[in-house]
């Protein structure tokens, strides 16, 4: 008898991998406070789009660009006309470093959705849970990070 | 940073407050050994003997937003203390059977009207669902039983009365049985 089998970590194993590094991330960017909010709405984005996962790979980037995200829009809130940098969390893997090397020049948003998608092969739901955006956000993120990447490599 | 107490709690409540928890579940001590009992919106779909194999095939057959709740499984936990407490012999709990289906529905359909400590067997069972020469289907049913305990397959044994088997190990049938008192 054939039975699908999910390639996806049950929530709880997911969840109790990562809490501790996401509060970690969050503690250190809002202090121990702020970071209390940030941490439930981290784990509830990613619990949004969790069963739109294909497959169990790159969790760990998935969940900390979530966490910088929250992270940027709780500090934005505080905070409306600081100016402030944002690099997505996207750990160097030797399979995708080229991808991630020729994407160095997009956007912060443009290379996170083109490197979610085509290196790490995420769905847009997730892409756009992680960026704090939509599904149809991540998705024109992708296409027109990959139009950029097309312009620099004719010209 | 290891994540506060309470802030891990607040999560959970909230993930279960706004719908997004496909089953909630918790660990309990119980004579036979730690059980792992699970829950959806519709009730009870799980207690298992062996917790960490069981948290993937729930995620399997119920989705995998699948997250440890202990409020939420307080009425499952309470009536299976009363039950080894000796002072339950029903339980009154709604289940969810979504995954099985057609004779194995049917046989713990059937096997829910044992009563407690009774025994009967295989082919007794198998007569009862329509299918009298299927006593070996029953066992595989019985052996599959997603929720033991409360869909008592302790209570089906062999046609000399033999314990036969228990996905569970026999050793748990004996005791499931001697405190029902169907066993001296």
């Amino acid at each position: 008898m054939m039975e699908a089998t999910v390639t996806i970590p049950p929530f709880e194993r997911f969840y109790a991998e990562h809490r501790d590094e996401v509060y970690g991330l969050l503690a250190r960017r809002l202090g121990r406070q702020r970071a209390e909010d940030a941490f439930q709405e981290t784990f509830l984005r990613a619990l949004r789009s969790y069963p739109s996962l294909r497959h169990g790979e790159y969790l760990r980037a998935w969940v900390l660009t979530i966490a910088r995200n929250v992270a940027v829009d709780a500090f934005r809130r505080e905070r409306p006309t600081a100016e402030l940098e944002e690099q997505a969390e996207l750990p160097r893997r030797p399979a995708y470093a080229e991808l991630e090397h020729l994407t160095d020049a997009l956007p912060p948003t443009e290379r996170a959705a083109v490197v979610f998608r085509y290196a790490y092969d995420m769905p847009y739901a997730a892409i756009g849970a992680a960026l704090g955006s939509s599904e149809d956000a991540a998705r024109q993120a992708a296409s027109a990070g990959v139009r950029r990447l097309r312009r620099k490599e004719t010209t | 940073m290891t994540v506060p107490t309470d802030l891990d709690q607040r999560f959970r409540d909230a993930a279960t407050r706004e719908g997004l928890v496909d089953v909630a579940y918790d660990l309990a001590d119980s004579p036979v050994g730690e059980l792992l009992v699970a829950v959806t919106d519709r009730g009870l779909c799980r207690i298992a003997y062996r917790p960490d194999d069981a948290l993937d095939e729930i995620a399997n057959d119920f989705g995998v937003r699948v997250l440890r709740v202990p409020r939420r499984v307080e009425g499952v936990r309470r009536e299976l203390d009363e039950y080894f407490d000796g002072r339950r012999r029903e339980f009154d709990l709604e289940l969810d059977l979504t995954p099985v289906a057609d004779f194995h529905r049917l046989a713990l359909d059937e096997l829910a009207r044992v009563p407690y400590g009774q025994v009967t067997t295989y082919g007794t069972l198998a007569a009862k669902v329509g299918r009298p020469k299927a006593a070996r289907a029953i066992g595989g049913a019985m052996n599959r039983n997603p929720i033991p305990i409360v869909l008592p397959c302790h209570r089906v044994v062999g046609a000399g009365g033999a314990l036969v088997g228990y996905a569970g190990g026999l050793e748990r049938k004996e005791l499931l049985l001697r405190l029902e008192g169907a066993l001296l």
